[in-house]
């Protein structure tokens, strides 16, 4: 057996003397030609441990070797590209490999066939002369590894290179990574994504500091194996049905999985029998692969309820009477460049509404626009009954928002950023204390009101920023990639919630590229190129994306890229013909 | 509907909460309000001025009777000199002119006792070192009282001597007593302008501008919310400067309380303007801070502070009316040191007022108009 590229021995790293461990106690092995997978949400201490590995920081305990050598000591034979790829946005493409050849003391000779390479390999050729900052998330994140790769390395850590970036670029990524492994190049891979742990050949699954698992990623799922069922053809809704299954004792894990459930089963409980689910005289059950977040969910043995304490006492929305969230025509032009081009759609009441898409596709723009934060150029629309034109405070007044990486005030405790954000919306008096009390009953928030909302663990940001988001009991949400990087448990509690608020006629508007999250989703509009390519259920896009590639039982992603793949076509063929 | 509904001010009371403990339990900003302030308290009350002190006069005594005797002693004796050199030839005076060994000569004429004596007009030659020409100006000064004095009390009867200058308002130019009143102009100024740049930029940076937009409260509440704090801070530091002022510095404050507190929130809310304006150009805090120094150093240098704003060009002069700090420097100074009234108040009250409002319109339509 050949010696590891990169290796670590129950390393423990602290940030402040008291402070919980970064990293506890926590060993890896990254073997050569092949990708190691460091796979946790946010927080769990991926980027320490690269940054371990990397010598950049240094261990409070334990052992680190990197080619054999305390790490630092081979650093030109290290290709490392951290999180937000370390590009210089002002300098070319070109510009930024000329620069870390550089620095990585690539001689000079070598340079032109290298870039050559380089560039050939991650097809920027053609942009060689564009600054970085003014490339696409893929293009970005292609150019940080080409620039890890500016000497060939024998070890390559890469944190987080997939985050942010859409389904198409992320495979190109895949398969771009896979052809160096094949050349004996030892990967360390971090990600968020649990769907992408399958795809290594050995994972470490972090959470808050500490190894949950370590090992071929079958091996993890194997926990579960012929626990997982499917759940199909059942009475009701399927919001319903999930929250009520969760309820039993014998069921650990459910999932929505479009008009279908995802069910997992207790380690010792006794086969499902479909009768006796209550789910009505078609529901049929069904073998199911499991799948690595299963297993993570099965090791954590948390349960999320399945109910939720916010929708029993939440404002019944009104129904009827029209959609709650409505655009018509929206464009949105900056200068000559148009970033969301003719959009229609409509939420009804008691419907989550899901905006797919790359990243600079047009999902956020057009989220901004419909709740308020941005001026379509054309268009109208409007949000619980009120128009755009005469929108302004009172339409604010009935939508909930919740932003990307829980903006909440972290210098602020917990019960001020709940004081304040009660004041904001208009409630005052003991009004706005019960509604206060009530919050942090249900979101468990006691013991943190002293403390600083920006050093509360995750799970608590997340509760919280839905606790602000939902204080004045809005008929309208509006969250912007609400569950990117958090773990699979806190997920699960954040979308009961919000399955709760549904069954109480909210209307629900998310962004997201995170797939698990557009499953939840009733209907889902595929942003591209500033407009909608294509809406519907989350089963009618896989249905779609089935037939135009003969694919049987296409993930979500499969169809995500099917249905790019096919706009992009049809752009081709139009533009071939004018 | 009534002016103000009981959300509206739930809606106010809440953002101004906010904006204050964001502010103070912050420790960068809780340091930015208090430490520059008290730093630059002590260290212009100290360390600048304009007299000067402990420097050294040459002599170059070609009389040496009574009068001219008299006149080296008390020259001497004054505590602005640090010593006197004796100078034997004009070239030894003009080579410790060149090493900067001395900075003004005095060539005593041969004929000066006499003169004096006789009540006849006498004359000294003074040689100055003009590399330094303001501090050798006011040696100048210096020399010239001192010879006066020894003219006057040589003559039994009053001669005409030239004139004899009396100091309005700060008889003795103690320095400190400008320097302090102008601080408050001063370090309201870099405290205002930073803290209020800092407030929307830190938000958009933190990604919760956002979330501020999305909820119901008005912009001029987010506004009035944002000024809180250094609206609040430029109180603080201005009453701690008015108390320091007196007690330790020992400078009188002439004028009236009520006046100086109406004046300063005035002059606050025309800073906070300008802040504000900064602020809602800039999308990081980087930039709020670079635009803040663009914006600082300028309004002080042409408040008059550094010099006076009649010495400049007429097209400075006119610039400077845009400068908040020009105008409170006439009232500050006046207030402390001339007991200024209400009336000869206003025409530098009112220019505040319009500045004021100007910025802080602009700043709300940009804050609007940057929604797009």
């Amino acid at each position: 057996m050949t010696a590891p590229a990169a290796q670590a021995r129950s390393v423990t790293k602290r940030f402040a003397r008291g402070a919980a461990p970064a990293l506890d106690a926590v060993s890896l092995i990254v073997a050569t030609g092949q990708i190691t997978g460091l796979v946790g949400p946010d927080g769990a201490g991926k980027t320490t441990l690269i940054r371990v590995l990397a010598g950049l920081l240094r261990p409070e305990s334990g052992e680190v070797e990197a080619l054999g050598a305390a790490p630092g000591v081979r650093a030109e034979d290290v290709g490392y590209m951290p999180q937000r790829f370390g590009l210089y946005e002002d300098l070319s493409v070109l510009q930024n490999l000329n620069l870390y050849a550089e620095l990585r003391g690539l001689p000079p000779a070598e340079h032109a066939a290298t870039f050559e390479r380089l560039m050939h390999f991650t097809d920027l050729k053609r942009f060689q002369n564009r600054p970085a900052g003014k490339l696409s998330g893929g293009m970005k994140q292609k150019l940080g590894l080409a620039c890890a790769l500016v000497r060939t390395p024998r070890l390559l850590l890469l944190d987080e290179p997939s985050v942010g970036v859409d389904p198409v670029s992320r495979r190109e990524l895949w398969s771009m990574v896979g052809a160096l492994v094949g050349e004996g190049i030892g990967v360390l891979w971090s990600t968020a994504y649990l769907d992408e742990a399958e795809r290594c050949a050995s994972v470490c699954l972090l959470n808050e500091g500490k190894v949950l698992f370590s090992g071929p990623p079958v091996d993890l799922t194997a926990r579960v194996a012929g626990r997982v069922q499917r759940l199909d053809d059942f009475d009701g809704g399927s919001r319903a049905r999930l929250s009520e299954l969760l309820a039993r004792p014998d069921i650990t894990d459910a999932t929505i999985h479009g008009r279908s459930l995802i069910l997992v089963t207790a380690r010792d409980a006794p086969p499902l029998d479909p009768t006796s689910l209550g789910a009505g005289p078609r529901a049929r059950l069904s073998p199911a692969a499991p799948r690595f977040e299963d297993g993570f969910v099965d090791i954590l043995d948390r349960k999320s309820s399945g109910t939720s304490a916010l929708a029993a006492t939440y404002a019944e929305a009104p129904r009827g009477g029209g959609p709650a969230i409505e655009a018509k025509a929206l464009t949105k032009r900056f200068g000559d460049f148009t970033a969301a081009e003719d959009i229609t759609l409509n939420v009804a009441p008691g419907e989550i509404f899901g905006l797919l898409g790359p990243n600079g596709a047009g999902k956020s723009t057009t989220f901004k626009m419909l709740c308020g934060l941005l001026t379509p150029t054309s268009g109208s629309g409007a949000v619980a009954g009120r128009g755009f034109a005469e929108a302004g405070p009172a339409a604010r007044a009935r939508l909930g928002y919740m932003a990307q990486k829980f903006s909440l005030y972290g210098d602020l405790s917990v019960a001020q950023n709940l004081a304040f954000f009660a004041g904001a919306y208009g409630l005052v008096g003991a009004r706005a204390r019960d509604r206060s009390r009530e919050l942090v009953e249900i979101f468990d928030l006691h013991r943190y009101l002293p403390v600083n909302a920006g050093t509360l663990p995750l799970g608590y940001k997340q509760r919280l920023a839905l606790a602000c988001a939902v204080m004045h009991e809005p008929p309208v949400l509006f969250l912007d990639e609400p569950t990117s990087g958090v773990d699979p448990i806190i997920r699960r509690e954040f979308w009961s919630h919000i399955n709760g608020l549904v069954e109480r006629g909210v209307a629900v508007l998310v962004t997201t590229h995170f797939m698990e999250e557009a499953e939840y989703c009733d209907r889902i509009a595929l942003v591209y190129r500033a407009r909608v390519i294509a809406t519907g259920a989350p089963d009618e896009l896989r249905a779609q994306a089935a037939r135009n590639t003969g694919r049987t039982d296409p993930t979500m992603e499969d169809a995500f890229v099917a249905l790019i793949e096919a706009a992009d076509r049809a752009r081709e063929a139009t533009d071939l013909a004018a | 509907m009534a002016l103000v509904s009981p959300r509206a001010f739930g809606r106010l009371l809440a953002i101004i909460v906010k904006e204050l403990r964001a502010t103070l339990r912050d420790p960068r900003s809780r340091i930015t309000l208090i430490v520059p302030p008290i730093l630059q308290l002590f260290l212009f009350g100290m360390a600048t001025t304009l007299e000067v002190k402990h420097f050294n006069v040459g002599i170059l005594d070609n009389a040496g009777g009574k009068a001219s005797t008299e006149f080296v002693q008390r020259l001497a004796g004054s505590p602005n000199v640090g010593r006197i050199v004796r100078l034997a030839s004009p070239a030894q005076l003009r080579s410790e002119i060149e090493s900067e060994g001395i900075i003004a000569a005095v060539v005593i004429d041969p004929r000066f006792d006499r003169d004096v004596a006789a009540g006849r007009p006498a004359s000294l030659g003074v040689i100055l070192d003009g590399r330094r020409s303001n501090a050798a100006q006011i040696v100048a000064g210096y020399i010239g009282v001192i010879a006066g004095s020894v003219g006057l009390e040589a003559r039994s009867a009053p001669v005409m001597m030239g004139s004899v200058v009396r100091n309005a308002f700060n008889p003795n130019l103690d320095y400190v007593w400008f320097t302090l009143p102008s601080l408050i102009m001063m370090v309201g100024a870099v405290s205002a302008l930073t803290v209020t740049a800092q407030s929307v930029a830190r938000e958009r940076e933190l990604g919760t501008y956002e979330q501020l937009l999305v909820s119901p409260l008005r912009t001029h509440e987010i506004l009035i919310g944002k000024m809180a704090p250094p609206l609040i801070a430029g109180l603080f530091n201005g009453t701690v400067y008015l108390l320091v002022a007196q007690i330790v510095f020992g400078v009188p404050f002439a004028g009236s309380l009520p006046l100086f507190y109406l004046t300063l929130v005035i002059y606050l809310l025309s800073l906070m303007g300008v802040g504000m304006l900064v602020s809602t150009l800039a999308a990081t805090q980087q930039q709020a801070f670079l635009g803040v120094f663009l914006v600082t150093v300028p309004s002080v240098m042409l408040s008059g502070y550094a010099g006076p704003v009649d010495n400049m060009p007429p097209w400075l002069q006119t610039l400077s009316l845009a400068d908040p700090c020009r105008h409170y420097l006439v009232i500050v100074d006046g207030l402390f040191l001339k007991a200024m009234p209400w009336e000869a108040l206003w025409p530098s009250v009112m220019p505040l007022i319009i500045i004021g409002a100007v910025t802080l319109s602009a700043a709300s339509w940009l804050f609007r108009a940057r929604k797009e």
